[in-house]
């Protein structure tokens, strides 16, 4: 798949079997447990690149692991196995500082803009943290930076000396971006950004993080649980169910003509406004415990088309179309 | 824009806390008399009637004022040496109030840098400091303190390091518990994302969410700091003789009780009054700064 995914240009960001397992023992159980039996697989096994410029929206229900694979991939989480490269550094082989150096290059915005802000920090403290960390100057010239990062998210001077529950979601969300912008990154994390804030407020911030992307050159990768949000910001989107990405492939066919069996599903599920007939169709029984996933491929026991192979190997990842992968017994056959 | 910020709001939430406080009046007049005593113990010599350290022994047992044999000189009449009580007591809230707060602000000090470390960092740093906590636990306080002064010999530090020793545990326990739940927030994940040091995610992130559990917690404990040091003065152990402390006052006046109530007397009700204005006082801190516990 890869030879078929690689992009003209060396990727920003490429990640490559990323794999987390939460160890569920507690205390001597961690000594005598079985490790296999309490591992909770968040992320398992999950391969991408991604180019400068590109935003790759990230769907899936929630406990899918979207959220560790985006804390993963920054290394706020340790991962379990595999590698992520950031410009071609491996950021598993980088010391405290060598990761402390590149952290100003990628950032992260929640998807909580109430716990996201310290309660106790003014705004001035929170955007202006990364400047104090990364380069240590005058509190003036700290202002004036962060004064400049404010108008960027649409905020003025005059909001410095405010506490965050002085604000609205939408303006505390606007916060976190000028906090994760004020470096300068080249990579952003958006972790569902907008699932927190009313509609309304959402299409705003949508349109502020776009914007800011093609002023910045920024590269986001987009979580969200919300089709039609993804469906607007991507370029690329990736479908993730119970630690893996099932499918992969351009926002545009991928979203019109889902391939796998989970994905058409998901999509189907979404409430159609131009009045024609919903073809729903129920997924049976719920997601799989994390901590057991099913032999053979994860989704076979909701799927309306499995097959014995289904119940027996993991399926190896198909490219159908230029840049669209699909990992699914359905398309092994001669369709790549 | 989107939803006006609540401009009603106080400009952060220590003011609006602070603002409840004084709307509790309980809790108000109980801080006043609490400063009232830390005002005493300050300008004690200024205060104080007569040398609370001169015998005269032809006013040996002498009464109060009101009652019949006292004069005004010595209000609250007079000790089994002769020495003016009232400014015995005004002396003796120096060390009440000197012993109650650096021993609070010592433990409260240690307390959450244990606390910040056991909680943020987790691991080995949390087993040990999680273990000490434990075993001064199974300690029963006043029978540490007895211990420890016995070793230690008398004195006003030796006071205070026997009563820290034991006094740091429970605001270590508060914080740590404290910084367990906020390490888990999104806005230390922020900082660690920024590339923020531990230090900085512990003393500046960290550190002013559970200051209010704090600050409740150690001012409830001055109260129990004030009676442990009594107990010590009362059992011999604590400030030695001439050094006037409630407790030993207390103690002084015993053998007297039927016949002169006020030498045991008035010592006594000033451990009370301050005791109970510092507990009604951190009632209201605590009801103002952590509204999840108000009834």
């Amino acid at each position: 798949m890869t030879a078929a995914l690689a992009p003209a240009e060396a990727p920003l960001l490429s990640v490559r079997d990323l794999r987390k397992h939460f160890d569920l023992r507690r205390g001597l159980r961690r000594l005598t447990g079985d490790a296999q039996r309490h591992a909770l697989r968040a992320v398992d096994g999950v391969s991408f690149d991604l180019r400068r410029g590109e935003t790759l929206g990230v769907i899936g229900e929630s406990g899918c692991g979207k959220s560790t694979l985006g804390r993963t991939i920054l290394r706020l989480i340790e991962p379990t196995g595999g590698e992520v490269r950031f410009d071609g550094v491996d950021l598993g082989t980088l010391d405290k500082a060598g990761l402390k150096a590149l952290r100003r290059r990628m950032q992260i915005v929640f998807q909580d803009p109430y716990a996201s802000l310290n309660p106790r920090r003014t705004v001035e403290q929170i955007v202006g943290l990364g400047l104090s960390i990364h380069e240590p100057r005058p509190a003036a010239a700290i202002r004036a930076a962060v004064v400049d990062t404010l108008g960027r998210v649409g905020l003025s001077s005059a909001h410095l000396q405010r506490y965050p529950n002085q604000f609205s979601g939408g303006q505390r969300q606007r916060i976190g971006i000028a906090r994760a912008l004020i470096l300068n990154p080249e990579f952003v994390v958006c972790d569902e950004p907008v699932s927190a804030l009313d509609v309304s407020i959402q299409a705003q911030i949508l349109a502020l993080l776009e914007q800011l992307k093609r002023e910045l050159g920024l590269t986001y990768l987009f979580i969200s649980h919300d089709l039609a949000v993804v469906a607007h910001v991507s370029d690329r989107v990736a479908v993730m169910y119970l630690g893996q990405i099932v499918e992969l492939g351009p926002s545009r066919s991928l979203l019109r003509e889902p391939a796998h069996p989970y994905a058409q599903a998901l999509l189907a599920a979404v409430p159609r406004i131009d009045g024609a007939p919903a073809a729903r169709q129920r997924l049976a029984g719920d997601v799989p415990s994390p901590l057991a996933p099913p032999a053979g491929c994860r989704f076979h026991p909701r799927c309306p088309h499995a097959m014995a192979v289904c119940r027996q190997a993991p399926p190896t990842p198909r490219t159908i179309a230029p840049g669209h992968v699909v990992a699914c017994h359905l398309y092994e056959g001669g369709a790549a | 824009m989107e939803g006006a910020a609540r401009a009603a709001r106080a400009d952060s939430i220590l003011a609006a806390n602070l603002q409840d406080f004084a709307r509790n009046r309980v809790a108000l007049g109980a801080t006043v008399v609490v400063a009232l005593f830390a005002l005493m113990a300050a300008f004690a010599p200024w205060i104080a009637p007569q040398d609370p350290y001169a015998s005269d022994l032809f006013r040996r047992l002498q009464p109060p004022a009101w009652m019949e044999g006292g004069e005004w000189a010595y209000p609250l009449g007079c000790d089994a040496l002769g020495r003016d009580i009232l400014s015995r007591v005004i002396y003796g809230s120096r060390v009440s109030m000197f012993i109650g707060v650096a021993v609070m602000l010592i433990a409260a000090t240690v307390g959450a840098l244990a606390g910040l470390a056991a909680g943020y960092l987790r691991g080995a740093t949390d087993v040990v400091v999680s273990r000490i906590v434990d075993i001064l636990l199974s300690f029963p306080y006043l029978i540490l303190a007895i211990g420890l002064m016995a070793t230690m010999g008398p004195g006003l530090g030796n006071i205070v390091l026997a009563l820290v020793i034991k006094e740091w545990v429970l605001p270590c326990r508060i914080v740590r518990a404290e910084t367990l739940a906020a390490r888990e927030m999104e806005y230390v994940e922020a900082a660690r994302a920024l590339g923020a040091s531990s230090r900085h995610i512990m003393l500046r992130e960290i550190l002013p969410n559970v200051l209010s559990p704090l600050i409740v917690v150690s001012t409830f404990r001055m109260a129990t700091i004030i009676i442990m040091e009594a107990s010590l003065s009362f059992l011999g152990l604590g400030v030695q003789p001439p050094v006037p402390s409630w407790g030993s006052m207390v103690a002084d006046g015993r053998q007297f009780l039927i016949g002169a109530w006020w030498v045991s007397t008035l010592p006594g009700v000033m451990i009370l009054v301050l005791v109970l204005a510092i507990n009604l006082a951190s009632q209201g801190l605590r009801d103002a700064f952590d509204p999840r516990l108000r009834r």
